[in-house]
């Protein structure tokens, strides 16, 4: 009984607190994966009834039995394929220049810094620069165009910042070989480089713009809010897309309503995860090819 | 060793015969025309020239944000003094009389950013030592990619679950609590942002030398001692930005924040009453018709300003902590 503690108490002391902080940090992981789950069953229980071919194919509308989300989806599509169109060149263009082309310089420092920090301005501020650049100050209006725009701006930093970690990836020694041979840079980039990293920067392409599918704030602002009982067929038609409709039908109080959201969530999830799952393919398939 | 260092070598010769391969058919195409060679040095400017510009305008997209929400802001606070925007207590630009104090919409992102680190800072944190320091590489690669689909789910997604799902829960624990109220959105914006706290403070935990480790185990630490008293602390610098880096995305998040927290701008810290934040206000706005050029659709630019800045400020110190992070063990 002495006052002090005597090693093998403070060594058993020890071995408990370890044990506690152990299943402390594992039950802090289990709860992630335990609410992942929740939430995933949460809304198929809510939605599952709900969900019909019908469901894909009818137009909006006012009564929950009879609503669909044709023009929701169809604006989705329109918007994605336009900001890839935008985003993907300008994206990968910015990316080459950074890591083959620019001099180690202040300017090439202070454009990352930027193209770092654009990836941490909240969405909704670029939909306020959309509705002052494009809907106003270009006159695009409440277009598909706009739309995309804006989902451009939204996504460029996330693509520049993956293409340049592909780039990256890829050894000097391909650069060197190709030098060596009197390449000039562009066939070096081309004909080496480009290929080489081309799995890495489409794994980036394709999680941001499934980032850009579930973005629903800077659409809302640059105004594609309106109801819109037609699917858009040219560049300046008004135009909703999938997560605008779910927030629709959230934000009404009845019932119905929300199952009609759940139902709709659970298309934009499988679009969204069918989306994942070949970008880890790509990853897997051809990022094994490329050894050096 | 030497036969690994025979082998890289070998697979780098590769990679030049490749490349000879490939050059190849590159020169047999010049040799068609003369004219092309000449051309070279003015094609290959063009390209370096195309890809600058690529660059640069992430530029043009920084000065476009600032440019268009000053040029709007500027003419909104002719007409609001600027004093009154950042001191006044009660905001009603859409109801007569018009109060134009943003404290109101600040409190309501603060409380909702505050309680969101809340919900995430504890279980983020512990689930990031585990994986990092715990977990067998086996479970790692089971957690990852099921972390990932919770970073992907779309945020208006949670806004549903804010009110479908855990808004109901909080009303029959506490009934006082409205159907729109901050709690709930503070937990759906917590969850949320874990995934983002855990894959920085990972990658950080990971960055942590095994040397340091080494030595601790060395002394005859065990594994708590090691994780709590050395490693943690090694990393806390960029551990606390991965923190700011989650909040600023808490301050900015919008969709799941307005569905759950409501639309009454409210100087309160009660979770359990519905309030607005900054983003929401933004949604509401929008989404009804305020004629362009008017005092209420100036409003808009006038929070769009205030919000790029506090998350700007709080992203300019992560990074920058997180660049002298790097340093460190270099």
């Amino acid at each position: 009984m002495s006052s002090k503690p005597d090693i093998y108490t403070t060594k058993r002391r020890g071995r408990i607190t370890n044990m506690l902080f152990t299943s402390a940090c594992f039950l802090a992981t289990m709860t992630c994966i335990f609410l992942l789950v929740l939430l995933i069953w949460n809304i198929i229980i809510q939605g599952k009834g709900w969900l019909s071919w019908e469901f894909i194919e009818r137009l909006p509308s006012r009564f929950p039995d009879k609503a669909g989300i044709k023009t929701a989806l169809w604006g989705s599509i329109w918007l994605i394929s336009l900001t890839a169109m935008f985003s993907v060149p300008l994206g990968v263009g910015a990316a080459l220049y950074l890591e083959e082309y620019a001099p180690r310089s202040r300017w090439r420092k202070l454009i990352q810094l930027n193209i770092a920090n654009l990836a941490g301005v909240p969405s909704i501020v670029y939909g306020i620069l959309g509705l002052g650049l494009f809907v106003r100050a270009l006159q695009l209006e409440r277009s598909v165009l706009s739309g995309a725009l804006t989902l451009t701006l939204v996504v460029l930093p996330i693509i520049i910042l993956a293409s340049q970690e592909a780039l990256r990836a890829v050894p000097d020694s391909i650069r060197r070989s190709a030098y060596a041979l009197g390449a000039t840079r562009w066939q070096t980039v081309w004909y080496q480089v480009l290929p080489a990293s081309l799995p890495g920067i489409m794994t980036g392409v394709i999680l941001s713009l499934s980032r850009a599918l579930g973005e629903a704030a800077p659409l809302i602002a640059v105004g594609a809010m309106a109801y819109v009982p037609f699917v858009p067929e040219r560049l300046t038609d008004e135009f909703t897309a999938l997560p605008i409709q779910i927030f629709i039908w959230t934000s009404r109080p009845q019932e119905d309503f929300h199952h009609l959201a759940a139902a709709g969530i659970l298309v934009l999830l499988v679009v969204l995860v069918s989306m994942n799952a070949i970008a880890i393919f790509v990853r897997h398939k051809y990022g094994k090819k490329i050894r050096w | 060793m030497e036969d690994r260092s025979n082998q890289e070598q070998s697979t780098k010769i590769e990679g030049g015969e490749a490349a000879v391969i490939q050059l190849s058919r590159v020169s047999s195409l010049e040799k068609a025309g003369g004219l092309w060679c000449s051309l070279r040095p003015f094609y290959e400017g063009c390209i370096h020239f195309m890809l600058f510009v690529c660059a640069s305008i992430s530029i043009l997209v920084t000065v476009g944000i600032v440019v268009v929400l000053l040029y709007e802001s500027v003419q909104f606070f002719y007409d609001v003094p600027i004093l009154e925007f950042l001191t006044g207590t009660r905001w009603s630009p859409l109801l007569k009389p018009q109060h134009f104090g943003i404290l109101p919409l600040l409190c309501g992102t603060m409380l909702v950013a505050g309680g969101s680190a809340i919900v995430a800072v504890p279980i983020g944190l512990g689930t990031a030592i585990y994986l990092s320091e715990y977990a067998s590489p086996r479970f790692r690669d089971i957690v990852k990619p099921m972390l990932e689909i919770l970073a992907g789910i779309p945020s208006v997604v949670f806004g549903y679950l804010a009110i479908v799902f855990v808004s109901p829960i909080i009303r029959e624990i506490f009934p006082s609590a409205g159907v729109f109220n901050a709690a709930s959105a503070c937990i759906v914006v917590g969850i949320m942002i874990l995934p983002m706290i855990i894959s920085l403070s990972e990658d950080i935990l990971q960055s942590v030398p095994l040397s340091l480790r080494a030595a601790a185990f060395a002394l005859g630490a065990n594994k708590f001692e090691v994780t709590v008293r050395v490693i943690v602390p090694a990393a806390l610098s960029g551990i606390m930005a991965s923190f700011l880096l989650a909040i600023s995305r808490a301050i900015g998040e919008t969709m799941a924040v307005t569905l759950a927290a409501g639309a009454t701008p409210k100087l309160t810290l009660n979770p359990l009453e519905s309030i607005q934040t900054m983003t929401a206000y933004i949604v509401q706005v929008s989404q009804g018709d305020t004629p362009t050029g008017t005092l209420e659709y100036r409003t808009i630019f006038a929070v769009g300003l205030a919000l790029f800045i506090t998350t700007m400020v709080m992203n300019v110190i992560a990074q920058y902590i997180l660049s002298r992070v790097g340093e460190r063990y270099e």
